[in-house]
């Protein structure tokens, strides 16, 4: 029987394998957009599963408005990107020390 | 209930083998593929969850736009992949070290004395035949949640605005359509009126 636990593990393993992605790949910027998808696809799962297992329609509705702001973050960040690649022909995070944080 | 297990299992595997697969390829459009194998298997897992318009919306909207706006931009940049190489082995140990502790201590919480099994949760029984998933989700959109949903509007449209504003360039040297100047033009800048006398017909 599949019980509300099998789900959350799922949702747990899914983000810790995004935020050890994060360490990995903390090169290329492409990647970490990458990686926070799968973060966001983890707690949509758990928002969910919660909606099935409570009865309650909220966490469905929740995840809808997390895939529009999603979307829309996912555009905005790519969009960044061109620009950057336009002006410094890399996106390399290591060369992108302008700012000498 | 043993084919539900079966479907399960089977799509959380893969989704587990897309996920570690897309932090380790090297190739972005590689990680960009397995990423959308993902969507899939999550999309399946969601079915099962009878969730069944977001699953079909993950993979419309996120599979058919995102994560093709991602290809996308994967394909025009011209990287070089030699530099991201380097660092992988150096971060790995680190990146190992702080899944497996946050893995565990989340583990730790949900394994806990059956906190979330069964007991806490009872396993609710599937919907009848005729039950849409869509239709109660719109009642609840279009009602107690409209001023979000609007407001979720206007962040799409911002979204729309800033990658345009954001990509848009003018390029100098080409010539191209200024209305502004085209309505502005008045009649005798356009017009040129020649005296000349009338032609007669030639007398032979």
């Amino acid at each position: 029987m599949l019980t509300l636990t099998h789900f959350l593990t799922l949702g747990a393993v899914l983000f810790s394998l995004s935020v050890a992605g994060i360490f990995i790949n903390r090169k290329n910027i492409i990647i970490l957009l990458m990686c926070i998808e799968l973060m966001l696809l983890a707690v949509n799962l758990n928002f969910v599963a919660f909606s099935r297992f409570l009865g309650n329609l909220d966490g469905q509705i929740f995840v809808f408005f997390i895939l529009t702001v999603a979307a829309a973050e996912a555009s905005i960040g790519l969009a960044i990107l061109v620009v950057l690649f336009r002006n410094r022909r890399t996106i390399n995070v290591a060369e992108l020390d302008d700012l000498k944080g | 209930m043993i084919v539900q297990e079966l479907v399960f299992y089977v799509f959380a595997l893969v989704l587990v083998f897309a996920a570690v697969s897309v932090i380790t390829v090297r190739n972005p459009v590689y990680a960009v593929l397995f990423l959308v194998l993902a969507f899939f298997s999550a999309s399946a897992i969601w079915m099962l969850l009878e969730a069944e318009f977001l699953a079909l919306i993950l993979i419309v909207v996120y599979v058919g736009a995102v994560m093709v706006l991602f290809l996308f931009v994967v394909m025009m940049l011209d990287i070089n992949l030699v530099p991201f190489k380097e660092g992988f082995s150096r971060y790995l140990p680190v990146a190992v070290l702080v899944a497996v502790a946050m893995a565990a201590e989340l583990l730790m919480v949900l394994w806990a004395r059956g906190r979330f099994g069964a007991d806490m949760f009872p396993v609710p029984q599937p919907h009848p035949v005729g039950h849409s998933n869509t239709r109660e989700l719109g009642e609840l959109l279009y009602t107690n949640y409209l001023l979000p949903f609007e407001v979720a509007g206007v962040v799409l449209l911002v979204a729309i605005l800033a990658a345009v504003a954001l990509t848009l360039r003018t390029r100098p040297g080409i010539r191209t359509q200024d209305v502004g100047q085209q309505v502005r033009t008045r009649r005798d800048e356009s017009v040129r009126l020649v005296k000349m006398k009338s032609e007669k017909p030639r007398s032979v």
